[in-house]
């Protein structure tokens, strides 16, 4: 599907382009996400891109009250607090990721179990920007602004 | 899985901490010197420093705490040790017990008699944020960290995974809190030297002084669910459900154990040794345990030939309160979704039948991250030779145990300590 090496570049190269792509160990077929080029099931060295679904469900979620510089330059913070999460996709692999469309003043209120589904999030300006990987809770899909 | 055994014995004849805290004026090297000495005053014999052989220095990030890299030959040099071969491990917050683990192995290898082995953090010269983004680095800064994750949210979510599991309550972390500050109040190395009550105590006296409202918490719990006194820091994990960020150091001596009696009558024995990695978080099949935990002390327990009911005491991992509660489970003192159970009804406690965390552990003693694998072990040495003052446990302590971890598990070291 893709001539890219299984990178953290190439990642998030295809993340710009709204696409959360996994690779596929073509000896075993083991899934993996983050992409790596080496199979951690069978230490197979011949690896593909494949497309998710970008559907999941949540297996961990936090919300931050105190935040990394990097989220306080996006406007979190103590007042402001955000969710993030552990998402396993319905093709078997899980990632971290911010998790949107949830209340994060009200973390009883977040189920684990619950459906998820990818949006991706622009932070940043001019060359700064770049494109970050989020899942909306619930399933409904739309893009971040 | 194969039965590894050391090559050949390995005794502890000295251990040693700093005070831990947070210390303006102090430098690792100072801290390290403070270690140093109080380490060589508890040598009940005589303890020649040039006849240390090597040097093993756990340090997580001088680089990025202090600016200062390269530092086990300065941390040598200042303990008067120059030109021994001084050598800086780093295993995150498990740079003290991987630093210990290769005392242990060099020793056993044959290659030194006398090792000493120390741990230093000096964390509080950074403005907060700082040392978030600077703890972050020992996560995956490719995908975990721009996904917004910090430490205590890496905890937290392992803790949002045991709840929904195990039907465990916020609650039952609080209970780790106030046990571990009992046990820090008695112990004067401690960051933290005071209970939950005390604490309420100042607090409620700095009001009266001020001329503000007095608040008026009926008990340590309603001090803890108090949004503004315990701030949430990340969901379910409040501000008493982690340790602090502190300045520290510790160190012990370690020699073949045909010499241990030159140093003292009362040594204290390695007889197991356990160290095991993981992947990111998001890579692992369970977030209830910390598998590496698991491994690490199944080889510990496997070389020492004994169960985990054997051992009287532990030192675990409390860089969060749920990190105590999993590591109770991982280590086989409890099953699986029991251990919250166990801290709630004070199995854990100095006087209950499975003491963990005596020092007042990472949360109350304090967590500069290379030095505290070692200091588990200065409070297992206080705790087994019977000199560990207000807090010591009741009974005859033959067998303990120090569980050190990794960032969120990336690497863990597992050790089990004997006393003859």
């Amino acid at each position: 599907m893709s001539e890219e090496t299984f990178t953290s570049a190439a990642f998030y190269r295809f993340l710009e382009e709204h696409k959360l792509m996994a690779c596929r160990c073509r000896a075993c077929g083991t899934l993996h996400l983050p992409p790596r080029p080496i199979c951690t099931n069978c230490h197979g060295e011949e690896i593909e891109w494949i497309e998710t679904s970008g559907q999941g469900t949540l297996r961990a979620f936090t919300t931050i009250h105190v935040a990394p510089t990097a989220m306080m330059e996006a406007g979190h913070g103590r007042d402001n607090p955000y969710c993030v999460g552990i998402v396993q996709l319905t093709e078997g692999p899980s990632i971290s990721a911010q998790i949107v469309g949830v209340d994060a003043t009200r973390p009883e209120d977040i189920a684990i179990g619950q459906p998820v589904q990818v949006v991706f999030i622009e932070r940043g300006e001019g060359e700064e920007q770049h494109t970050y990987l989020a899942f909306r809770y619930g399933g409904a899909s739309q893009a971040e602004g | 899985m194969q039965t590894r055994k050391l090559g050949r014995g390995v005794a502890i004849v000295g251990a040693g901490m700093s005070k831990f805290g947070a210390f303006p004026e102090k430098s690792s090297r100072d801290l390290f010197v403070e270690a140093f000495s109080a380490m060589r005053n508890s040598v009940d014999k005589s303890l020649d420093p040039d006849g240390i052989e090597a040097l093993y220095v756990g340090n997580f990030s001088s680089e990025l705490f202090e600016g200062q890299g390269h530092i086990a030959p300065i941390i040598a040099d200042w303990a008067g040790l120059t030109p021994c071969p001084a050598t800086r491990v780093e295993g995150a917050c498990a740079s003290g017990g991987v630093a210990l683990r290769q005392g242990i192995i060099a020793i056993a290898s044959g290659l030194y008699d006398v090792v000493l082995v120390g741990g230093v953090e000096k964390m509080t010269d950074l403005p907060i944020e700082c040392v978030t983004d600077t703890l972050a680095a020992a996560g995956d800064v490719l995908y975990e960290i721009p996904a917004g994750f910090t430490f205590p949210g890496f905890y937290a979510a392992m803790a949002t995974a045991y709840m929904a599991r195990y039907g465990a309550a916020p609650e039952a972390l609080m209970h780790v809190g106030i046990k571990n500050h009992e046990n820090g109040a008695l112990n004067d190395k401690a960051h933290f030297n005071a209970r939950i009550a005390d604490i309420m105590a100042r607090k409620k006296a700095r009001a009266e002084e001020k001329g503000q409202p007095i608040p008026d918490w009926a008990d340590e719990m309603a001090f803890l669910h108090d949004d503004q006194a315990n701030p949430v820091i990340a969901w379910p994990l409040r501000l008493f459900d982690c340790s602090p960020v502190s300045d520290g150091a510790a160190a012990v001596l370690l020699v073949a154990e045909e010499h241990a009696r030159s140093f003292t009558d009362d040594p204290i024995y390695v007889i197991g040794s356990g160290q095991a990695s993981d992947r990111a978080l998001h890579d692992r099949a369970d977030l209830t345990t910390i598998g590496a935990a698991r491994l690490a002390s199944r080889q510990a327990y496997d070389m020492a030939g004994i169960a985990p009911a054997d051992v009287r005491l532990a030192e675990v991992h409390d860089c969060f309160t749920i990190a105590e509660i999993i590591a109770s489970e991982d280590l086989g003192f409890f099953p699986s979704g029991q251990g919250y159970k166990a801290a709630e009804e004070g199995a854990t406690a100095r006087d209950g039948p499975r003491p963990i965390n005596t020092s007042g552990g990472l949360k109350a003693k304090g967590h500069p991250v290379g030095a505290s694998g070692v200091a588990q072990v200065v409070e297992i040495w206080k705790q087994m030779r019977g000199s560990a003052g207000a807090r010591q446990v009741a009974g005859d302590v033959n067998l303990a145990l120090t569980h050190n971890v990794g960032a969120t598990g990336q690497t863990c070291v597992v050790h089990i300590y004997e006393r003859r």
